[in-house]
């Protein structure tokens, strides 16, 4: 699911008519439904989030496609992907009046995951949340490469792969 | 330094607007034009904080931004200039000497009641046909572009569907 205009409905129903969606991720282009997708691959899980795409709608539109989902699934948890972005302008918007409702931007693989594991049966969503948000931001590494080994350093695999089975 | 865009986009401060174009034209002043959000602190706080730091930020009138056009102009920063609709740029523009908006960017014109669909980001009602034509009509060049790396599309072309052809 990509589109904004087909929101509803989609990963957090289970098809027996019974929502489990616990959040919404909200984001630009398909990155919502890629995002979900991947917890989906890891976990099985991607039941968890309903995927929202910002393509081509209006923010008015947006915003109200956004509190559509809100209201009609009572989801209390929203993800986004870009703090400065329109479906981050949408979310907090929504918050307003509204401090049962949490957002978290800036929203990566590793935050939906430990929303997924640390949230249900666990802590509140809006606790999972906070928890969430920490892990994503520490997830975010920077890895600078090395200098090769020195002759004899590594394990000689080009003659069928050394120890590795 | 001359505001290098101004630009037409419903969804104001957004992705699009702050890194698509914000980043690559080296963006340090961006001067909101919207009557309401001029008159309201808490949806100046709501876009203030979608941009980053390095980005200075302010929200004006149509009556204000006319009367500090020039400041805006004269600021050694790179410029963008914003409206969220048709009418407040046609506005701006008649507000302004002659000559002074050479170009506006159709950014995003979304749909709506009573528009019908020019291009895939863009959607008209005859009235902002109209004001089209007539900021057109003053030899300001309208041009649709939601990104840097788009074509840019003349106004003849978008009113005649060629847009995306």
């Amino acid at each position: 699911m990509s589109s904004g205009r087909d929101a509803a409905g989609g990963a957090g129903d289970t098809g027996a008519g019974r929502a489990v969606a616990r959040a919404i991720v909200a984001g630009h282009g398909d990155v919502a439904a890629g995002l979900v997708s991947a917890v989906a691959q890891i976990t099985g899980r991607g039941d968890v989030f309903l995927p929202l795409s910002n393509r081509e709608l209006s923010a008015d539109d947006l915003e109200r496609v956004l509190r559509d989902l809100v209201e009609t699934t009572g989801v209390r948890v929203i993800f986004t992907d870009l703090p400065a972005g329109s479906c981050t302008i949408a979310a907090r918007r929504l918050l307003r009046g509204r401090p049962d409702l949490v957002l978290v931007t800036g929203a990566n693989v590793a935050a939906l995951l430990d929303f997924v594991f640390h949230g249900e049966h666990q802590l509140p969503d809006e606790q999972a949340a906070g928890h969430a948000a920490d892990k994503g931001r520490a997830s975010v590494l920077v890895v600078a490469g090395s200098a090769a080994p020195a002759a004899g350093g590594m394990p000689d695999r080009s003659r069928g792969g050394g120890d590795a089975h | 330094m001359p505001i290098e865009i101004h630009r037409i986009d419903d969804r104001l401060i957004h992705g699009q607007v702050v890194v698509g174009w914000g980043q690559p034209l080296g963006i340090g002043l961006l001067v909101m034009v919207d009557d309401d959000v001029a008159a309201s602190e808490w949806e100046q706080e709501l876009y203030r904080m979608g941009v980053p730091p390095e980005m200075d930020v302010r929200f004006e009138s149509v009556a204000d931004a006319v009367r500090h056009y020039p400041d805006h102009t004269a600021d050694p920063r790179r410029g963008m200039l914003i409206t969220g609709d048709i009418e407040t740029m046609e506005r701006l523009v008649a507000g302004l000497a002659s000559g002074t908006i050479r170009e506006v960017n159709l950014g995003g014109v979304h749909h709506r009641a009573g528009r019908s669909q020019r291009m895939r980001y863009v959607f008209l009602t005859p009235d902002e046909e109209l004001a089209l034509r007539g900021m057109a009509g003053r030899g300001v060049s309208i041009v649709a572009r939601d990104v840097p790396s788009a074509r840019p599309v003349p106004l003849a072309d978008v009113l005649a569907g060629r847009g995306e052809g």
